[in-house]
Formats: structure tokens, C-alpha cells, sequence
């Protein structure tokens, strides 16, 4: 079921691939839109039957390269299926705003298609071969979406950074992933065996080697300071898809990394070097709120933005691995909130930077200073994008606060004074995307220079629905976390049970 | 029985939120909507302050969704949903088909929702929920009218002072985890672990403080007047600035543990009350007057707070709202039909309109603190609480309230004026007046200026003891006759000094820039803006050309290093490696040449040859043996 739920976009990918360049570039959007949906359907089918406090289920063990430990194992629980959810549902929303595009739509669609099963992929991948392979499909796919459909000429030189960049952290990756495997006895890539049998325990020095091979590579992707000069220019080059997309499940496969591979596998080392791990969460969350608030181009901005939300996820993992102090509540809660930031990330910055599409779309330009008073040309445009900041900001009523109370909450009895510097994030954050609502939408109207105010059409209903559902489900989160919360938490205790060992 | 709390909380939420997201499209039924709402919540509010409900839902691990209603939240949840019917049965008078009704009555739908939400809460992270989104409407609120950059601007000068504020809640969840209260409940704060007790107090006195534009968060107020006149009305009455007066009113027992937070609190009350008092007295424009006036009243709910004046500060806080909430819709009125709220220019309104000239004299006397309308009463026993607790904070609040008369005849002074010959020179500088109002604002004005006249009966012996018993507070302080008496005769002799002076229209005698200071709200917002704001974005502003240079030009000089590396090795590959390999076949070829030399064909060379190698052969024998 797992299998099919995550190479289904793969098999429609051929198949498109296959069949004669007859049809028309509608079809084959509509063909992704309807496999999106199919796989969402089936995911949500997954959700049905979950047993949240049946820990890892729904697991598939193939061999594959048995000679050097690598298996096919697949499987979700608690950490892993609402971010499995959370791609389909990106995937789904990205398909519907294709729709109207019209640049080379045949490769585009594979293109996704191809990422689509790769992201579930990675999320669902209990061998760290098989997660390793997908993390750097990952960035395959990625760098031809940026240099293929981008903003032109700055696009392919921000593809190639992005690439370059993130593949050098892929490497280090790598490098981790033998050293864990080389300490295993049997030797072993199995996450499952490896979390069970801890095989780092009481290795020192080449323990703290190890995580930081693996604390680098997922750094990078995730992004954190000071790793994170990757991520402006290619989100600001990136089409508006391939920027949801890459902020809304690529980088989670960062965080999702730390929670999945970095805690669990190596829980001495995790907690030897917790403090590092808190203080380079708290200066992602400064860092990138104070950086995000010079900005005068609105993509970079967001992006910016993401390294600060980035920063509360580490910040949060950083302080459970603090035992003192603390109790198992309020590391616990820390853990669940660091999950459910990463769902709302993916929500609410997935449809900031659709939304930001529409405003490339209308302006031809990302310069704050170039729009004003947008609201009088297109106030459904401006509603929708008022709220998504308002839920960036972590206004209560949307996930973003569920996530950030529970990770403050959780993480000031360990970390008192980080929590207490990341806390002026929030308000860091509110004053950036006030200070750009004002500036672009609010005030006497007035359109950059090239663009009629007769050409500026309002919200289209494409983009209305990818934005507004994306949305819709953070408000979903926000007033009633309950069913969320559910799953996340056994699983976030089990992290929890699985450090402190 | 829950059920009717999760409808109080859902019926103005649900409803805010579908009138706000239909906008324009409802515009013609918006305002009895939204008006309709208020007054079925008005009546699941009286509803549930008699059946007194509870109601909880799991939220995160371990900590519960809780609402509850008891006797302060009984009360609260009376005015709030009082309060914000007046509010838009006036609003529904005064917005015209022009403006977007639809999302205007749904924010403020939405903004009272979360203030009753914030008044039921029982556990902290659904205080801080409503507490925030409370914040956030207030945002869109202010800047309604949105195409002008002056209210937008102040708009988010309100939202991110209180929200600064606010962080103090957020401190004080963790904090109060920390210490050993898992469940957050506002009722288990007090019993907190030591360390962390005091991280939760000044957390929450924090955000109270700012909620409530107390010192030194006091500025944003002045900014909230740039919205329309109903968002001033219920914003400085029943709702928003009263809500941190309310949290510390309900967290009393935790500043009472700490210690020091006790004093603390009353001092910051008692300074805002006098010091914001004086700014009152300072304005010229009548919303900022009013504005400032509701930060110096709210400053004696939290002098009550401080000194354990629960029943005295409630009775201050409904009394405030009922008086506050008719005097902004008055000026709301006038501002409405006159284009202006300058006082200078607003000479002889109450004449011209003389319904709304009566409300809003009955709401400014009540304000002064003249006997025996409500405030006066409300007052005296904020003051009783603070006399038991420390004569200083008597003092201090007695002269808070000698100011309060003062600004208040200073607005009634004024409108009540003849209208002068050039009356109309002085109308539309701020919009264009309709000279016109409508017929819908008289009932909620009356009503309003009804209520802060007779709410004083609350401190009537009989009342005050229902409302002590209300409040579980039997034993607080009553004021004592001849304190009564000497508040009366403070209230009426600096109203009666201040109407001569203005009579005598003489400059007063003080100062020049203590006028100037105290009409720019003491600098505080210009303070803010140096300290924090100014670094801030200076700061940030370095950060990023950092972030460029530094940060990601190391990241682009590896990457140039590694180009470097990559031509040296080109060069030691072509100028080496494949150097060596052409030098050792060049060498092989001269080997060759070399070889083929003695080739020549000629037998005698051969022979010679032959002869020079035997004799060499044979020297090396004979030398080696």
C-alpha cells in the first residue's frame, strides 16, 4: 500500500513519458492533478487505518542489496505520515495552480511527478540507503525545475548553487550513513535496527564525528545558519511551484532527518550536544527573522522567514535532547510542536510563495517598493494574502501557533534563555510581513511602472483554490489540533523515550 | 450546559468569521446580522452568567481547552456582549453602503468572540489564543480605512507594541510547565515552583500591562484612535485594553504570592493613572483625549488589581466601559456629521445636537468622578483598597483622580460652548461632515449614558456585598463615609477650578514643555522608537549585508577556491603528469636515436667495435679478479 501510495506519480510520470506527444498540454496537467488527488485519497485511506499508538505500521522489507546491508523497508508512523500527508497535499495544490502554465508542460509535469514519489519516498524510507538515494533525487529534480522554469538566466546560476550546495551536504550525509554502518554489528543501513540496537553508544569521539556528518548534511537542506545562502536565490529564481515545493516538503526532509535518523540513532551523542544544537536553532530564528526583516524583494523575505521557522524546529529538538530540568512533558510537547511546525510550514509558506507566483505574475517584479495600495486592484488577492501572513506571523486560529506554543512551551524549562531570545522571533516575524502588507497592498494604489492597472486581474480561481485549501487546512489545525496532535504525539514520545535512553 | 458557553464563544466567532469573508457582498445585511448576533450573544451572555457552565476539550498533551463562568467571568461576559450590541446598533446607524460593512461588522464580531473567550478562559493557552487574536483583529480594525497610510500605519504600531507585551504569555506557559503546572490552569499559577513563580508573574504582568496601555506601553492607544469610531468605542471600553486589567484582576492570588508584584502592579496603575491623566488634559483632539483618559481609568482597575481590590476593580471596570463606550460613540457622531474631532472646532456641538450634546455630558460628568454617578462611587473603592494597602498609592490615586475631573470638563467645557458665528470654518478638516445624525445612534447613546450614570448602585452597600459574594471577595475594604466625602469634594472643586480656568480662558500657568510632552504622550512612542525599533532595523539592516557578504561570499570564495584548486591541478596535470609522460617517450625516442648510431653496415667499424668491447671486457676481468 505504502509502495503504491509513493510510486504511483512515478508509474503516471512513464506513462506520460511513453505515450506520443499528441495530447495536449491541459491533459496532462489534468492527468497530475487527478493522480495527486488519487494519491491523496490513498493516504488519507493510510490516515483511516493508523493506529497512532501502534508505533511504525503499514511496513514493507524487500531485499535488495543484502551483501551491503541495504534493504527496500518502508513504513510510517506518527513523524512521518502527516508529513506523507502533507506532500500529497502540496503536490495536489501545485497541480491545480499549473494549470495555467504553459511553458514546456509535458517535462513539467513529469518533473513533479518524478518529485512527488521521490518526497514520499524519502518520508516513508526506513533504510538510510533508500533515504539517501531519495534525498539526492531530491535535488535532482529540484535543480531542473529552478533552471528549467525559473526567472530566466539568474535562475540557472541559482540552480547550479542550490545544487552544488545541498548535493556537498548530501555527501557528508553519506559519510555519516557509513559511519553508523561500519559501528553496526551485523553491519547494517536498517533505521529500525539501528534505532533498536544503538550502536554509537559510548563511542565517543567518532560518535560525535558521525552526528556531525549527518547534523551537516541535514543543516544544509534544512537550511540553518549558517548554511542557509543557498536557499534566497533559489527560492527568488524558482517558479512559484517549484518554491512551494521546496519550501513546503523539500526542507522538511531536513528536520524530518534530525527526528527520524539524527535522535533516535545516535541519543548519547544527541544529547552531549544539545546546547550546539539549541543555539544553532536560536540564531536561525533571530538570524533569519532580523535578515528576513531588511529584505525589499517579497520572495526573498519569505524566504528568509523559513530559516527563522526552521530555526524554531531545531530549537525545539535541541532542547529535548536537554534532560535536565526538564520532564518528559515538556520535551515531549517540544518534539510535537517541532513536527507540527514543519506541517504548518509546509501549509502556510507553500501558499505564501504561491501567492508570491501570482504577484510575479501580475507585476513581473518580487520588489516590495514597486507595488502599492494592491487591495483597491485586487482585494480577494490581497484578503487571501493578508490572512497567510497573519497565519506566517503565528496568529492563534492557525497552525503556526500550535506549533510554536508547544515548542516554547516545551522548550523553556531545558533551554531558558534560548527560548526566551527565540521568543522575540514572533515578534521580529510580525512586524516584517506588517511592514510588506503595508507597503504592497495597503495605501494610495499605485502598480510598478509597466504593468496598466487594467491588466491586473484578481485572484484567479486556480489560485484561489491551491492557496485558500492549503490555508484553510492551517485554520483546520489551528482551531482543532486535536486529530494532528493525535498522531504526532505517541510517536514524539517515543523520540522522547528513545533520547533519554 | 457547556454547550451554551461553546455558543457563546461560537455564535459571535462563526458569525464574525462568515460576514468578515463575505465582505461587500453582504453589505445590506450586514449591520442587522451582525447586530442580531451581538444581541443573541447578549442573551446566551446573561444566559450563562446565571447557569454559570463549564466547558473543556483536550488541546495539547496534558493541557485542556477550559472555559468556565464564574462571578468575574459572569460579569465580563454581561458587559462585553452589552457593550458590543450598543456598539453596533450605533454602527449600524453610522457606516454607510460605501464601506465594506460586511467585513467591518464580522471583524468586530470576531474581536468581541475573542474577548469573551478571553474572559472564560481557565487554562492559559486559550487565554493567550483569544488574548492574540484579539490583537490581530484590533489590526484590522484600526486600519480599516486602508487607502490612507496613517491608520494602517498606526494599526501596526498598536499590533506590534501589544504583541511585544504579549511575549510575556508566551514566557510565562513555559515557565509555568517548568514549574510544575502541566495542566496551565490559570487557577494553579499561584502554586508555581519558586524560581519559575516569578518568570510566570512578570510574564503575565507584562502582557497585562501592555494589553492594557498602562506605562510605559501607553502609545499605542493614541494610534488606535486613527480607526473609525465604533472600533474606539468598544476597543477602549468592554474589550481589548480592559482585558489585561481583567487578567490581573483574575490572577490576583499569583501577584499576591510573589510578593513583589503586588506593589509593583498598583504603582504602574497609580503612575498611569495620574501621569496619562495629565496627557489627557494635554490633547486638543477630543479621541485622544478620550484615549488617554481610558488608560489613566484602566490604571485604577489596576491599582485595584495590585491591592486586592477584586469587587472595587470590576465595579471600575463595568462602570468605564458603560461611560467610555458612550463618549467615543458620541464623538463618533459628531465626527460623523462635522468632519472633525478637534475640540477647538467642535465648540457648541452638544447645542447643535443636543441628544447626543446630553449623552455625552452625562458620560463626561461620569468620567470626572462627580457624585454620585457611577465612577465616582467605582472609584472610591479603588481608592478604599489602596488606602489599606499603602497611603502613598491613596494619595497618588486621589490626584489621578482630581485629573480625571479636570480633563473631563476640559471636553464638556468645550462642546457645550454657544456655537460661534464661523462655526463651520473649524468642520471637515478630518472628512467630509454629513450634518446629519442618524436617528439609530440615539438608542444605544441613551442607553449607554443610562448605565454610567446608575452603575454606581454596585457600590451601594447591598450591591457591593452581592458583587463581593459574586467575586468570592467578602472581605475587601468598603470606603469608609468621609472618604466618600473627600473624593466628591476633590472631584467637584477641580472640576469647578477647572471650568473658571477655561471660563477665564487664560493660559494656564504651567510649563511649556510639559504641555508640549504631555500632548506627545511623554515621547513614549518616540522612546520606543529610539530603543527599540531604530536599533532594530538597523540591526537588521547590518545582518543582511552581512548575511550577503560574509556569510554567502565564504560560500562563494570556497567555491572560487575550489575553481582555483581546479586550474592548479590543471596546470600541475598539463605542465607534470603529462609533461613527465611526453619527457619519458621523448627520452625513449632519444634512446632509440641513440641506438641506432653504431648501425652503420660497415664490417670494419663492426669489428672495431668487437675489438674496443673484448678489450673492455678483459680490462673489467683482470680489475674485478
Amino acid at each position: 500500500m505504502l509502495s503504491i501510495v509513493t510510486f504511483l506519480p512515478l508509474l503516471v510520470c512513464a506513462a506520460l513519458l511513453l505515450w506520443p506527444r499528441t495530447l495536449p498540454d491541459l491533459a496532462y496537467t489534468w492527468a497530475w492533478i487527478v493522480t495527486a488527488a488519487v494519491d491523496l485519497a490513498l493516504v488519507i485511506v493510510l490516515w483511516v487505518g493508523f493506529d497512532s499508538h501502534g508505533g511504525m505500521q503499514y511496513e514493507q522489507r524487500v531485499r535488495w542489496i543484502p551483501g551491503a546491508g541495504v534493504g527496500y523497508h518502508v513504513g510510517v508512523d506518527g513523524l512521518s505520515l502527516p508529513l506523507v500527508a502533507l506532500t500529497c497535499l502540496l503536490f495536489l495544490a501545485v497541480a491545480v495552480y499549473s494549470l495555467r502554465e504553459t511553458r514546456r508542460v509535458r517535462p513539467y509535469v513529469c518533473l513533479f511527478l518524478f518529485l512527488q514519489t521521490v518526497s514520499l519516498g524519502l518520508f516513508v524510507a526506513l533504510d538510510l540507503i533508500l533515504f539517501f538515494v531519495f534525498f539526492d533525487l531530491s535535488i535532482v529534480g529540484m535543480f531542473f525545475v529552478i533552471a528549467g522554469w525559473g526567472h530566466g538566466e539568474r535562475a540557472r546560476a541559482a540552480a547550479l548553487k542550490f545544487f552544488l550546495y545541498t548535493f556537498t551536504g548530501s555527501l557528508a550525509l553519506l559519510l555519516g550513513f557509513i559511519g553508523l554502518y561500519l559501528a553496526a554489528d551485523p553491519h547494517t543501513f536498517d533505521i529500525v535496527d539501528l534505532t533498536r540496537t544503538d550502536p554509537l553508544a559510548g563511542r565517543g569521539l567518532y560518535a560525535g564525528l558521525v552526528l556531525l556528518a549527518i547534523g551537516v548534511g541535514l543543516a544544509v537542506k534544512t537550511p540553518t545558519v549558517p548554511f542557509h545562502t543557498w536557499l534566497p536565490p533559489a527560492h527568488t529564481d524558482a517558479p512559484a511551484t517549484g518554491s512551494a515545493i521546496l519550501a513546503g516538503v523539500l526542507l522538511k526532509m531536513g528536520t524530518y532527518g534530525f527526528v527520524r535518523i539524527a535522535m533516535p540513532l545516535l541519543p548519547g551523542t544527541w544529547r552531549h550536544y544539545a546546547l550546539v544544537i539549541t543555539i544553532i536553532g536560536v540564531v536561525s530564528v533571530v538570524y533569519g527573522a532580523l535578515v528576513a526583516l531588511a529584505q525589499t524583494d517579497f520572495k526573498r523575505m519569505i524566504a528568509y522567514t523559513s530559516v527563522n521557522h526552521m530555526g524554531y524546529i531545531v530549537l525545539a529538538i535541541g532542547a529535548a535532547g536537554t534532560l535536565a530540568g526538564s520532564d518528559a512533558q515538556a520535551r515531549s510537547l517540544a518534539v510535537t510542536g517541532a513536527v507540527t511546525q514543519m506541517i504548518s510550514h509546509g501549509l502556510i509558506t507553500g501558499a505564501l510563495f504561491l501567492l508570491s507566483g501570482v504577484l510575479y505574475d501580475r507585476g513581473q517584479t518580487y520588489a516590495i517598493g514597486a507595488y502599492s495600495g494592491l487591495a483597491a486592484h485586487t482585494p480577494r488577492f490581497a484578503a487571501v494574502t493578508a490572512v497567510a501572513a497573519f497565519a506566517g506571523l503565528g496568529i492563534p486560529g492557525f497552525s503556526g501557533f500550535i506549533a510554536e506554543f508547544q515548542i516554547f512551551t516545551g522548550s523553556l524549562a531545558s533551554q531558558a534563555i534560548a527560548t526566551a531570545i527565540a521568543v522575540t522571533g514572533i515578534l521580529i516575524t510580525a512586524a516584517l510581513f506588517l511592514r510588506a502588507l503595508r507597503a504592497m497592498f495597503l495605501g494610495a494604489p499605485r502598480l510598478p511602472q509597466a504593468i496598466s492597472a487594467a491588466g491586473v486581474t484578481d485572484l484567479r480561481s486556480s489560485e484561489a483554490i491551491s492557496s485558500v485549501s492549503l490555508l484553510a487546512l492551517a485554520l483546520a489545525i489551528g482551531v482543532v489540533p486535536r486529530w494532528l496532535l493525535d498522531v504526532i504525539e505517541p510517536a514524539s514520545r517515543a523520540v522522547i523515550g528513545l533520547v533519554a535512553r | 450546559m457547556s454547550v451554551l458557553l461553546w455558543l457563546l464563544i461560537a455564535l459571535p466567532l462563526g458569525v464574525g468569521a462568515l460576514l468578515g469573508s463575505a465582505g461587500t457582498r453582504v453589505n445590506r445585511s450586514a449591520p442587522a446580522l451582525g447586530t442580531a448576533a451581538a444581541l443573541a450573544t447578549l442573551g446566551l451572555a446573561v444566559a450563562s452568567a446565571v447557569t454559570r457552565p463549564r466547558a473543556s476539550a483536550p488541546l495539547f498533551a496534558g493541557m485542556r481547552a477550559g472555559l468556565a463562568v464564574d462571578g468575574l467571568s459572569a460579569v465580563m461576559v454581561v458587559t462585553v456582549a452589552a457593550i458590543t450590541t450598543a456598539v453596533l446598533a450605533f454602527t449600524a446607524g453610522e457606516f454607510s453602503t460605501k464601506e465594506n460593512r460586511g467585513r467591518f461588522f464580522g471583524l468586530m464580531l470576531l474581536f468581541a468572540g475573542a474577548m469573551l473567550v478571553t474572559v472564560t478562559a481557565t487554562t492559559l493557552p486559550v487565554l493567550l489564543m483569544a488574548w492574540e487574536v484579539m490583537g490581530a483583529t484590533s489590526w484590522a480594525l484600526i486600519g480599516h480605512w486602508w487607502s490612507r497610510s496613517e491608520p494602517v500605519r498606526s494599526a501596526d504600531v498598536a499590533f506590534l507594541t501589544t504583541r511585544a507585551a504579549d511575549l510575556g504569555l508566551y514566557l510565562a506557559a513555559g515557565a509555568a510547565l517548568a514549574g510544575g503546572i502541566g495542566s496551565l490552569r490559570l487557577d494553579a499559577l499561584p502554586r508555581t515552583a519558586s524560581p519559575w513563580l516569578h518568570v510566570v508573574t512578570a510574564g503575565v504582568v507584562a502582557a497585562a500591562l501592555g494589553k492594557s496601555a498602562q506605562l510605559p506601553f501607553s502609545f499605542w492607544l493614541s494610534r488606535a484612535m486613527r480607526g473609525p469610531s465604533p472600533v474606539s468605542a468598544l476597543l477602549h471600553s468592554a474589550t481589548m485594553v480592559v482585558a489585561g486589567a481583567y487578567l490581573l484582576l483574575r490572577l490576583h492570588p499569583l501577584l499576591t504570592v510573589t510578593g513583589w508584584a503586588g506593589p509593583f502592579v498598583a504603582w504602574a496603575g497609580a503612575a498611569t493613572a495620574l501621569l496619562l491623566g495629565v496627557v489627557a488634559v494635554a490633547q486638543r483632539d477630543l479621541k485622544q483625549l478620550l484615549a488617554a483618559s481610558t488608560s489613566a481609568q484602566i490604571g485604577f482597575m489596576v491599582l485595584a488589581a495590585g491591592t486586592g481590590g477584586i469587587a472595587a476593580g470590576t465595579t471600575q471596570l463595568v462602570a468605564h466601559a458603560a461611560t467610555k463606550a458612550g463618549l467615543f460613540l458620541a464623538a463618533g457622531a459628531w465626527l460623523t456629521a462635522l468632519g472633525t474631532k478637534q475640540l477647538p472646532a467642535l465648540r457648541g456641538a452638544a447645542r447643535r445636537y443636543p441628544l447626543v450634546g446630553a449623552c455625552f455630558l452625562i458620560g463626561a460628568l461620569t468620567l470626572a468622578g462627580l457624585p454620585p454617578l457611577s465612577l465616582w462611587a467605582s472609584k472610591d473603592g479603588v481608592l478604599a483598597a489602596a488606602r489599606a494597602d499603602n497611603t502613598g498609592l491613596y494619595v497618588v490615586g486621589l490626584a489621578a483622580a482630581a485629573v480625571s475631573a479636570v480633563y473631563s470638563v476640559k471636553a464638556a467645557w468645550y462642546v457645550t460652548r454657544p456655537l460661534p458665528d464661523e462655526v463651520e470654518a473649524g468642520y471637515d478638516t478630518e472628512q467630509p461632515g454629513t450634518r446629519h445624525v442618524s436617528r439609530a445612534v440615539a438608542a444605544p447613546l441613551c442607553v449607554l449614558a443610562m448605565a454610567a450614570a446608575v452603575l454606581g448602585v454596585l457600590s451601594l452597600p447591598g450591591p457591593a456585598a452581592w458583587l463581593k459574594g459574586l467575586l468570592a471577595a467578602p472581605h475587601e475594604p468598603a470606603p469608609a463615609p468621609w472618604e466618600l466625602g473627600v473624593s466628591a469634594a476633590v472631584a467637584l472643586a477641580s472640576a469647578g477650578l477647572a471650568w473658571r480656568w477655561r471660563a477665564r480662558s487664560r493660559p494656564v500657568p504651567v510649563w511649556h514643555a510639559v504641555v508640549r510632552g504631555a500632548r506627545q504622550w511623554l515621547y513614549l512612542e518616540r522612546a520606543a522608537h529610539v530603543v527599540v525599533v531604530r536599533p532594530l532595523l538597523g540591526l537588521a539592516r547590518a545582518l543582511a549585508v552581512f548575511d550577503d557578504r560574509v556569510v554567502d561570499g565564504a560560500v562563494r570564495q570556497i567555491a572560487r577556491c575550489a575553481l582555483a584548486a581546479a586550474r592548479i591541478a590543471q596546470r600541475l596535470d598539463d605542465g607534470g603528469v603529462d609533461a613527465a609522460v611526453h619527457a619519458v617517450a621523448a627520452g625513449a625516442r632519444n634512446l632509440g636515436r641513440l641506438a641506432r648510431r653504431p648501425q652503420t653496415g660497415l664490417l670494419h667499424q663492426y669489428y672495431a667495435q668487437a675489438a674496443v668491447g673484448f678489450a673492455a671486457l678483459t680490462l673489467i676481468v683482470l680489475l674485478v679478479r
